[in-house]
């Protein structure tokens, strides 16, 4: 049986009067590739960022492994300290890159497992360089984050999660910063770490994608889960109108030369 | 005039020592000025409105008010509120405080414009608290911020000269000593600008190198 990486039980979220996530109940198992597609504005961003307490869900509950997140076994809320540490645990690629403009392609890589996981630097490094070498980046190691295209950006923001060792990556609409002839590069990477068997929930608007490289597809409307399902029974054979509606859409976006 | 000049010359000692206690006190101050903007922008930014509102006060106050009457609060008025301090404690606390306003108000600018990202991945990826600020905020803030920082430490040097009024033996009051003794003003006090000139230069070299530093990174 495979073991259960995620498990995201009656999460709710609230922006002053606004509902942004109702009750939203998914489990992850290891090695999945779980995409969350949705209209702009259907919660799949805060529910990622819920996901590591980014945002402080409402209600509901969040378990890592096991373990919840964010609140400790007599229901109280975590320290800070304490979520750090649950938070190394939980990679995370950003829609803006989100690089340390200070650090080193290289040094990037490094600061968090060296400062925050207090792992031999030595190691940490070695590590490091295999990781730029994976996404084709060796040669722009000492180069900092400013010279570098969006695509290259993304890719070392991929590496830099990876180099945490998580148990799971979250994608926040990796590609959505791109110019179209970028977006390419990362989906090539995107897709290697999907068949090695990462555990991933990706939030993202690349039908393509979802289609052939998830393993389950999460549809969001309005802050709730409209459908669960199989690639292949999402896009070919939709249960609900709203996903019908949004899958025509996109195939439209796509005939018409776009994503 | 050469002759002039030979008599500054003569008096190379007390210049010296004038040049280092203006060195002095521009280091320390500027530091702590620093320090204390560092305390004070946090809560210039802070969401409890009492508390900005009255660090906000302080700030804009500060900044109006000219620092020689500052300089004369401090040294003369205050112990007429029973705190005495002698001349060096009156002008490193006039310097730090009338500077810290500035250096508050300086670091407010570039921390709200750095992007909120990065740090948002600072706190994703495990960092928390100091380490947070330290290794993923600061950085990117101070180089951004250097020059600017750099020019009121400029700012702190020539403000320092206004301490010769409280009789702190710094370069302006070194200068103007030589003057009264020997009657050569104009050799006295130009060979005094040198100097101010020569400690900018070396702050001003140290801004180019930040800057450097930042345009690698930019």
């Amino acid at each position: 049986m495979a073991k259960r990486v995620l498990d995201v039980a009656g999460v709710s979220k609230r922006f002053g009067a606004l509902e942004v996530l109702s009750d939203i109940s998914f489990q992850v198992e290891k090695g999945e590739t779980v995409c969350v597609l949705g209209p702009s504005g259907s919660g799949k961003s805060t529910l990622l960022r819920c996901i590591n307490w980014l945002e402080r869900p409402d209600a509901g509950q969040i378990y890592l492994n096991g373990t919840e997140i964010g609140v400790n076994g007599g229901g109280i809320v975590m320290s800070d300290r304490e979520l750090s540490r649950i938070r190394t645990r939980i990679g995370m690629v950003f829609q803006h890159f989100a690089l340390w403009p200070h650090l080193t392609v290289l040094q990037n890589l490094m600061e968090a497992p060296v400062q925050v996981q207090k792992r031999p630097k030595a190691e940490v490094r070695d590590e490091a360089l295999a990781l730029l070498a994976k996404v084709g980046l060796s040669d722009k190691r000492d180069v900092f984050p400013a010279k570098l295209s969006g695509g290259q950006k993304q890719r070392v923001g991929i590496a830099r999660a990876l180099a945490m060792r998580p148990d799971l990556l979250l994608f926040d609409e990796p590609t959505s910063a791109l110019d179209p002839e970028l977006v390419g590069e990362v989906l090539v990477v995107m897709r290697e770490l999907a068949r090695e068997g990462m555990t991933m929930v990706v939030v993202t608007h690349e039908m393509g994608f979802a289609r052939d490289a998830a393993t389950r597809i999460l549809f969001l409307d309005r802050g709730r889960v409209v459908e669960m399902a199989s690639p292949e029974g999402f896009f070919s054979n939709p249960a609900t109108e709203r996903a019908r509606q949004f899958i025509q859409r996109y195939a439209g976006r796509a005939a018409n030369g776009g994503r | 005039m050469i002759h002039d000049f030979g008599i500054v010359w003569s008096e190379r000692g007390l210049l010296l020592s004038g040049l280092g206690n203006t060195t002095i006190l521009s280091v320390l101050s500027a530091a702590a000025a620093l320090l204390l903007g560092f305390v004070l922008t946090p809560a210039l930014m802070a969401k409890q409105r009492w508390l900005s509102r009255a660090v906000r006060g302080f700030v804009d106050g500060m900044r109006c008010v000219p620092f020689l009457l500052f300089a004369y609060i401090v040294y003369y008025g205050l112990p007429s509120l029973g705190v005495r301090l002698d001349n060096w404690t009156s002008g490193l606390v006039a310097l730090t405080i009338y500077n810290a306003a500035y250096m508050a108000e300086i670091l407010r600018g570039a921390w709200s414009a750095q992007p909120r990202e990065p740090i948002e991945a600072g706190i994703a990826f495990g960092f928390s608290s100091v380490a947070l600020f330290r290794r993923i905020v600061l950085p990117p803030l101070l180089l951004a911020a250097g020059p600017v920082i750099g020019n009121q430490m400029i700012q702190i040097v020539k403000d320092s000269a206004f301490l010769t009024i409280i009789a702190l033996p710094e370069l302006t009051h070194a200068a103007s000593s030589i003057q009264s003794r020997h009657y050569v003003p104009f050799a006295a006090f130009i060979t005094a600008v040198l100097l101010y000139w020569g400690l900018c230069l070396v702050i001003e070299a140290g801004v180019s190198s930040i800057d450097r530093l930042a345009a690698a990174r930019r």
